[in-house]
């Protein structure tokens, strides 16, 4: 039965190994950050961070990721106090529906901890994996480019 | 922008407590005979109480049928009522869609929300405004037009008061006239500016928000196993295994109809996807294709509709015809979050719905009459969903949570759809084919115009009927999909658009209107727009190509209104349009449209770059500038065109929906690819303000002209004129 450590609190789960973390984390944990978009690795909205590492929440399973570092959107900020990524999002009104929000502020969490002075094409390639349908890209590239440079 | 599970409307209404509850007054449908017309959704709503509440505590409650997409219409309604009822934004509390609580504004939809919404919030608040200082001017035996109103507090003739006091222990039943005076520009602190998204904060960091966030006590997770293709039915499903899966609580089968429910999320997935392996079906043979839709399209015998007739008076005879036939394929919404709901079926015989609904009220009566229980007796409250950009799974889900419920009594069933779920049986918008024909004189300009349309509907929301859900169809008993109708006379669905803004002086545009279906359809953004306009920008531009002229000027020869030209020559300025220079295979191309004929004027000009080894196109810049009537919100007006953009971008590149007699292919985004982030282009987009001019509503108005700009661009760049969307490297490459 997996042991999680999410965004600093140890978890122990009366669950079996392989249920994918990403309904640990919402229906077990009662996160909201990391979001159901496709099941399948392919869009991005579940993202969470894992020892740091950008990882798709939807297809790992609770077991592989016992003892290892996770952290979700919460774990970021809060309304009242906002990490600065979240904060230059709402700066830069860089969403629309804001569904796949959660994973382009992780994505970008960890783009900014390898690169912090990254640059629009950068953060174009960072984030090709994560699929916006609002069509807010270019809001968001603006978004991580002003927490950047916020740091 | 619900709290979910908020209160009965009886309890609702007593939380003002002993302090105010204004303008109170029962719901009342429909407009008098002889009642004097009302400005935006105040002509069906017409009672005060309906929309504004001054609340204990010193807050508004603003109550509104319309709801947020994850557009900011919300927000931008918020600003209009804080400026005309002269209180601070923050004090204002809103109530959205919810069909105890809220006025029927019929869906949130065809970018409707300011025009109905705003149009109606503004009025009412400056007719609020007008009956509270009008009070304070009673009590102080003072003349009204001598007070202000500063956050609530009336003040003049040296005293103050604030409504909080003011309506502290009365009521009033009161119409709303629409002639409350509105206030000057130079009062407003909201109206025109941006203000920021009243939702983000929470969404940024992971609050509770969307309806798929919701965990009431004791909720299940339901899953529905839908058909394998259209028309498909079921033969046999052994359903006794999958009840002994673990959680599983109940297997659910009705006719063709098939669901599960579990305690765990996963576990309903597993038992799902078991049922589904387990399910044996009767599939239909010999049905339209993605391949073969455009002739069957062309093969159906439609409903012919003229709906512009206007020979032209002067017989001189054209000195040259030309035609072209353009075409568009089904294409999806593709939320990135598939469609979810919440179903409680209460002991009170109640079915509480939480939903993501553009049209509670509608679908409210299409899913009582799907489960056989009074409207009365069901409840939907909106709560957001992932962006729907029109007719999505929201309302089908809703309607499999209901059914769900029903079979399982006494706890909330969560249902979110698979993404297969949403990728192949959301309805889609429809496939076309436009055929346009123009008779010219001896300089290219055109004498007569000669359009025609060919569509399925893209009109079958929940409409209180259940035919019209997904899970209606295959129930035992089964609710049969309603004929479709070409409603809304000309201009508004499956030829919204279709009447040139030029002024040609003959012109002929006919519909054909087709009742069946070869993949399910519906509302999708722009409706018949996109193809429309693809269709009349791209050949205007043949046109202009045609008669050697400059594509702006050629257009500006029979553009005569005055804000069409403003937005036309605005666009080309900010592209830099008469400096340009041509490099090799890189084209530039504009398309014009006012959406709907009566919404925002929109131009777009873009840049392209096409590789002739590849067939790829890329897309370098695109450039917009927009005249929505009076803005409030310039930076939510521009997130809007840009996000138009890049989905119509998205659409005309990539997107084509692929099915057979097996079913749709088009099952996740590996089949079914969209722009990302590499591939979207720089934007801008600029705002033509209106002061004192109706709001136009700008939400889907930048599909279309984008979708023709491409294809101009690409025109340009290879002189070659792409007439079938989208322009993938496949199509792109194959006429190289």
């Amino acid at each position: 039965m997996p042991v999680l450590t999410v965004n600093g609190r140890r978890h122990d789960l009366a669950i079996s190994d392989d249920v994918p973390l990403l309904y640990v984390l919402r229906n077990d944990l009662h996160l909201n950050g990391p979001k159901f978009g496709c099941g399948l690795a392919q869009c991005g909205a579940c993202t969470v961070l894992i020892d740091g590492e950008p990882t798709r929440s939807c297809i790992t399973p609770a077991g592989s990721v016992s003892d290892r570092a996770i952290t979700t959107l919460e774990g970021l900020g809060t309304p009242e106090k906002p990490h600065r990524l979240q904060q230059a999002f709402i700066d830069e009104q860089a969403a629309q529906c804001g569904y796949c929000s959660n994973g382009m502020i992780m994505r970008a969490k960890a783009l900014l901890d390898s690169k912090p002075n990254p640059n629009a094409a950068d953060v174009k390639q960072a984030l090709d994996d994560n699929l916006c349908r609002c069509g807010a890209h270019q809001r968001i590239v603006r978004a991580v480019l002003r927490a950047a440079q916020g740091a | 922008m619900n709290a979910p599970f908020t209160p009965s409307r009886r309890d609702f209404l007593a939380a003002g407590g002993s302090l105010a509850v204004a303008f109170t007054v029962p719901a009342l449908a429909q407009a008098p005979a002889g009642a004097p017309r009302l400005p935006g959704d105040l002509q069906t709503n017409r009672k005060l109480s309906m929309w504004l509440r001054i609340e204990a505590g010193g807050k508004v409650r603003l109550l509104v049928g319309k709801v947020e997409i994850g557009q900011g219409a919300l927000t931008a309604v918020q600003q209009i009522c804080a400026d005309e009822l002269c209180v601070d934004f923050d004090r204002i509390v809103l109530t959205s869609g919810d069909t105890e609580l809220v006025p029927n504004e019929g869906a949130t939809a065809g970018s409707l929300s300011m025009p109905g919404c705003g149009t109606a919030v503004r009025h009412a608040a400056a007719d609020a405004r007008q009956i509270l200082v009008k009070l304070a001017a009673e009590k102080w035996q003072v003349d009204a037009t001598k007070l202000d109103v500063e956050d609530g507090t009336i003040r003049g003739d040296g005293k103050a008061i604030s409504y909080w006091d003011l309506v502290s222990g009365q009521e009033l039943e009161i119409e709303a006239t629409g002639q409350g005076p509105l206030r000057p520009q130079d009062k407003r602190r909201y109206i025109g500016k941006s203000h920021a998204r009243i939702d983000l904060p929470a969404k940024m960091t992971g609050q509770a928000i969307f309806v798929q966030d919701l965990r009431p006590q004791g909720m299940v997770h339901g899953r529905v196993v839908r058909l394998p293709a259209y028309g498909a039915s079921l033969q046999s499903a052994d359903t006794g295994a999958i009840e002994k899966l673990p959680g599983v609580l109940k297997v659910v089968r009705d006719g063709s109809f098939l669901g599960v429910i579990a305690e765990r999320e996963e576990q309903a997935i597993a038992a799902a996807d078991a049922l589904r392996e387990a399910a044996r079906w009767t599939l239909l043979k010999g049905q339209p294709t993605s391949e073969t839709v455009y002739d069957w399209l062309l093969a159906q015998v439609p409903q012919d509709i003229l709906i512009k007739d206007q020979p032209r008076k002067e017989r001189s005879a054209a000195v040259a015809t030309v035609e072209a036939e353009y075409r568009r394929p089904y294409q999806m919404h593709g939320s990135i979050g598939p469609s979810c709901a919440l179903a409680t079926f209460g002991s009170d015989g109640v079915m509480m719905i939480q939903t993501h609904s553009q049209s509670v009220f509608e679908t409210r009566n299409a899913i009582a009459m799907l489960v056989g229980i009074a409207p009365q007796k069901v409840r939907c409250q909106h709560v957001q969903g992932s962006g729907c950009y029109g007719h999505n799974g929201a309302d089908d889900v809703a309607a499999d949570a209901a059914l769900l419920a029903r079979a399982f009594p006494g706890r909330p069933v969560r249902v979110q759809w698979m993404r297969h779920d949403e990728h192949k049986w959301e309805p889609y918008g429809s496939a076309m084919v436009t055929r346009v024909k123009a008779g010219l004189d001896g300089d290219g300009n055109v004498l007569d115009w000669d359009y025609q349309l060919w569509s399925t509907s893209h009109l079958t929301r929940p409409n209180n009927n259940a035919g019209n859900l997904l899970a209606g169809g295959v129930l035992a008993k089964a609710f049969p999909l309603p004929t479709p109708v070409n409603i809304g006379g000309p201009n508004y669905a499956a030829d919204r658009n279709a009447i040139p803004m030029y002024e040609f002086p003959g012109q002929k545009v006919t519909t054909h209107f087709i009742t069946s279906f070869a993949a399910r359809a519906s509302s999708t953004r722009a409706l018949g727009a996109y193809a429309n306009v693809f269709s009349i920008e791209s050949f205007m531009d043949e046109l202009a190509h045609r008669a050697k002229a400059d594509p702006v000027e050629y257009r500006l020869r029979s553009l005569k209104n005055e804000r069409a030209r403003a937005v036309l020559q605005k666009t080309a300025d900010m592209f830099g349009w008469s400096t340009w220079k041509k490099q090799p295979n890189h084209g530039r191309g504009i398309a014009y449209a006012m959406y709907k004929n009566v919404a925002t004027y929109c131009a777009v000009a873009i840049e392209v770059e096409v590789d002739r080894g590849s067939g790829q196109i890329k897309v370098l810049r695109a450039v917009s500038a927009n005249d929505a009537g009076e803005i409030v919100s310039p930076d939510g007006v521009k997130n809007q065109i840009e996000g138009g953009i890049v989905q119509s971008l998205s659409w005309s590149l990539k997107e084509a929906v692929r099915f057979d007699d097996s079913g749709v292919l088009s099952e996740d985004w590996l089949s079914y690819p969209i722009l990302t982030f590499i591939e979207v282009p720089e934007i801008e987009v600029e705002l033509i303000d209106r002061p004192g001019q109706p709001f136009l509503g700008a939400g889907e108005a930048s599909q279309g002209p984008t979708g023709a700009a491409l294809a101009n661009a690409v025109f340009d760049a290879i002189g070659v004129r792409y007439r079938e969307l989208p322009l993938t490297p496949e199509r792109v490459k194959r006429v190289l």
